[in-house]
């Protein structure tokens, strides 16, 4: 499991392969918010290479979603399969989140 | 005729009970490992894909690391028990730490509200009722989780 960040445009793409579980989730918070501080602003997390996520690992997304924010920037969501929208859904995050069908359009959507 | 006669030498796992066992330090490092072994028991008893690919690998990762993080406070020294039987109808995990048990009926405040949408934590216990048939606590202190899964 790890996590590629590449630019996109202005926006920083973060890919998450494998799960997104309490043994990582730290990996995945820090690496953002190095970005963050750097002054970066627009955050695309890409889940179309994710097995699993537990509880920590949707705990990590909503502090992200917060963080970014108060700096004054935006998080989407990208390509979760239908389990993990199940997942979102069971626990209404599907209301919380802006979540894309694809990263073409979650690019868009910036 | 032997029942393995008509499948062609593949022997059909409908009268087979898979168990495993396994004792783990309380490092979160272990738990996907953990969880791959029981995914393998459903996969091989062909449980629903969604089963297997959510409500399994989900509700079993919340019960392994309550049990390091709550349970034992994650001493390296002290030990998670997984517990893991699987047949074509049901699976059954349970998962024991050496801690001193915490009850699950004030565990579980509903993390779908407004007001509590938006916390970071609370999702645990949460999921691993939604994902699993029942959930259930017991052992003298108290620190055994057990879950259950019929097949789909």
């Amino acid at each position: 499991m790890s996590f590629a960040i590449k630019k996109q445009g202005e926006v920083v793409v973060v890919d998450v392969e494998g799960q997104l579980i309490v043994g990582n989730r730290q990996e995945l918070k820090q690496k953002v918010l190095d970005e963050l501080e750097r002054g970066e602003k627009k955050f695309l997390i890409d889940f179309s290479q994710t097995g699993y996520i537990d509880s920590s690992g949707l705990g990590v997304l909503v502090s992200l979603s917060k963080k970014i924010r108060e700096q004054g920037g935006e998080l989407r969501l990208a390509n979760l399969n239908d389990d993990l929208k199940t997942l979102f859904e069971l626990t209404k995050l599907d209301t919380l989140f802006q979540i894309a069908d694809t990263r073409e359009r979650a690019l868009e959507s910036f | 005729m032997h029942a393995s006669d008509a499948t062609n030498g593949a022997a059909p796992l409908e009268h087979v009970r898979l168990v495993l066992e396994v004792e783990i330090p309380s490092d979160v490092q272990y738990i996907e490992q953990i969880v791959d072994l029981v995914k393998g028991q459903v996969e091989a008893l062909r449980y629903a894909p969604r089963q297997v690919a959510l409500n399994v690998p989900v509700a079993l990762s919340e019960a392994i690391s309550n049990a390091i993080l709550r349970g034992n406070n994650e001493n390296i020294a002290k030990l998670v028990r997984v517990r893991s039987s699987a047949d074509p109808s049901c699976l059954i995990v349970e998962v024991t730490d050496e801690g001193k048990g915490f009850d699950l009926e004030l565990c579980t405040p509903d993390p779908t509200t407004p007001e509590n949408l938006s916390r970071e934590d609370g999702r645990g216990l949460f999921l691993m009722r939604k994902l699993m048939d029942r959930v259930e606590r017991f052992g003298e202190a108290g620190n055994v989780i057990r879950m259950t899964l019929h097949r789909q």
